[in-house]
């Protein structure tokens, strides 16, 4: 049989590729619809190998970004590692779920994920943001199909399990 | 993680967000490499004539400016002269070094900008960042290779700064909007009429005194409330420049100008190669014509 860490590096560079797209330079108007990249891959890991991405992953990830983006250091990372949580938790019944209806419970994570940052974000006394600020999830929630038929041909590809 | 953001507060995590900043480097580099190769592509695809065109116009705009920093350094040592007549210290021109903005996008509702000079530079947090049309912003986090830098527009951000007319002084509030100033202070018969340019005031001790920071674009008078509702327009090119000066305010390259002799070095310090950092102190004849990029402009 394959060993238990097989595939490993093709997870991390999925979350690499994300980081990547996260500070892509954009034209102006995509900046503030961009996807929230890192929080669909780290959702679908937790999803499709819940023993071996969790939150442990998901607050590295989330430190990550939070240097790449410039924003208070920890402040991705708790919010990921609680979307982490949370998916981990529910992923026996989410697995299940026709994707329509995943799309949706993802976009509640991903809610959930910028609430979290808006909450850090509003505590050090950042302004309110504009409504559009919650696009990114639901750019994301019409993403996931893509994002989940894609990781799941390459996992398979890869037989990663 | 709580812990973490709240030590963040007190910023006794300096070290570590520099440290780990070498770490996403090579992802900053990476989301570079697109646009390199486009620019690339472009720079050696564009046909003989354009460059022709285009060497024309940069010698037309190089004499304008060399026409002007004449005058200006004529001016300045007068007003040198006339300032130890007063008896006054006054520094003419600080130390600067080039730098290029890193393309990586950052949060958008964020103010902030990546530099491509670090630590090894001798960036400090806290220094003032300038482009060719006046002050951009400052250093708030520095790593060994790279910086962070937030401009003059977040909302975290204020500026002292005086009317160049009248020398009224006070202090410029980030809107949030990246064309856009607050100016929240001034009194409802304060002397300002929209086109009056703000300058630094060195008030504060972070900008060096006198680069162009905003122009007023409209005065709102309320006499319902104490203070008139100005807004202002960022002089500096916030969101298209792509080289940026850092200042040292405190180190001065030169005492005095005479540059009649050294003209010919302008080219080198302007020809915009960001890669060739200038740094001055030990290139007196370059250091008065560039130190001067804000106050060459009308």
């Amino acid at each position: 049989m394959l060993a238990p860490h097989h595939g490993s590096g093709v997870i991390a560079g999925t979350f690499l590729i994300a980081l990547l797209l996260t500070i892509m330079p954009m034209p102006d108007w995509m900046r503030y619809i961009r996807p929230d990249w890192v929080g669909l891959v780290l959702i679908y890991w937790c999803l499709a190998l819940p023993e071996r991405v969790g939150v442990g992953t998901g607050w590295v990830t989330g430190l990550l970004v939070d240097l790449l983006t410039g924003t208070l250091l920890g402040q991705h990372a708790m919010a990921l590692a609680v979307v982490a949580y949370l998916t981990l938790k529910f992923h026996q019944r989410v697995r299940l779920f026709p994707v329509w209806q995943q799309a949706l419970t993802v976009l509640v994570l991903l809610v959930l994920h910028q609430l979290l940052a808006l909450w850090v974000s509003r505590f050090i006394g950042r302004p309110a943001p504009p409504w559009y600020y919650w696009a990114p999830s639901v750019t994301s929630m019409l993403l996931w199909p893509v994002i989940y038929l894609f990781l799941r041909t390459l996992r398979r590809g890869f037989r990663i399990s | 993680m709580v812990l973490m953001t709240l030590d963040h507060r007190y910023n006794q995590l300096h070290s570590l967000r520099a440290g780990l900043s070498v770490v996403v480097y090579p992802l900053q580099l990476a989301v570079e490499i697109p646009g390199d190769v486009t620019a690339w592509f472009r720079e050696s695809l564009s046909t003989r004539r354009q460059l022709q065109e285009e060497n024309a116009s940069l010698r037309t705009q190089l004499l304008m400016l060399k026409a002007q920093s004449q005058k200006l350094q004529s001016l300045e040592v007068e007003n040198i002269r006339l300032r130890e007549l007063l008896d006054s210290s006054f520094e003419v021109g600080e130390k600067v070094l080039v730098a290029e903005l890193m393309v990586a996008n950052l949060d958008p509702y964020k103010h902030q900008v990546v530099i491509n000079k670090g630590e090894l530079d001798r960036v400090y947090p806290g220094q003032p960042l300038l482009d060719a049309e006046g002050v951009m912003g400052q250093v708030v986090h520095v790593g060994p290779y790279s910086s962070t830098a937030v401009l003059i527009t977040d909302t975290s951000h204020a500026i002292p700064v005086r009317i160049n007319r009248n020398g009224i002084r006070t202090i410029a509030l980030g809107s949030g909007t990246i064309n856009r100033l607050d100016l929240p202070y001034l009194s409802n018969n304060a002397d300002v009429v929209p086109g009056d340019l703000l300058v630094t005031s060195g008030l504060g001790g972070r900008f060096p005194p006198g680069y162009p920071v905003a122009v007023v674009e409209a005065v709102q008078h309320d006499p319902g409330r104490t203070f008139a509702r100005i807004i202002a327009k960022p002089t500096a090119r916030l969101d298209s420049s792509s080289e940026v000066l850092l200042v040292w305010p405190g180190e001065t390259p030169v005492a005095e100008s005479d540059v009649s002799v050294q003209t010919d070095d302008t080219p080198a310090v302007e020809s915009g190669v960001a890669e060739e950092s200038v740094e001055t102190p030990d290139n007196d004849s370059a250091a008065p014509v560039e130190s001067h990029p804000a106050e060459a402009t009308p």
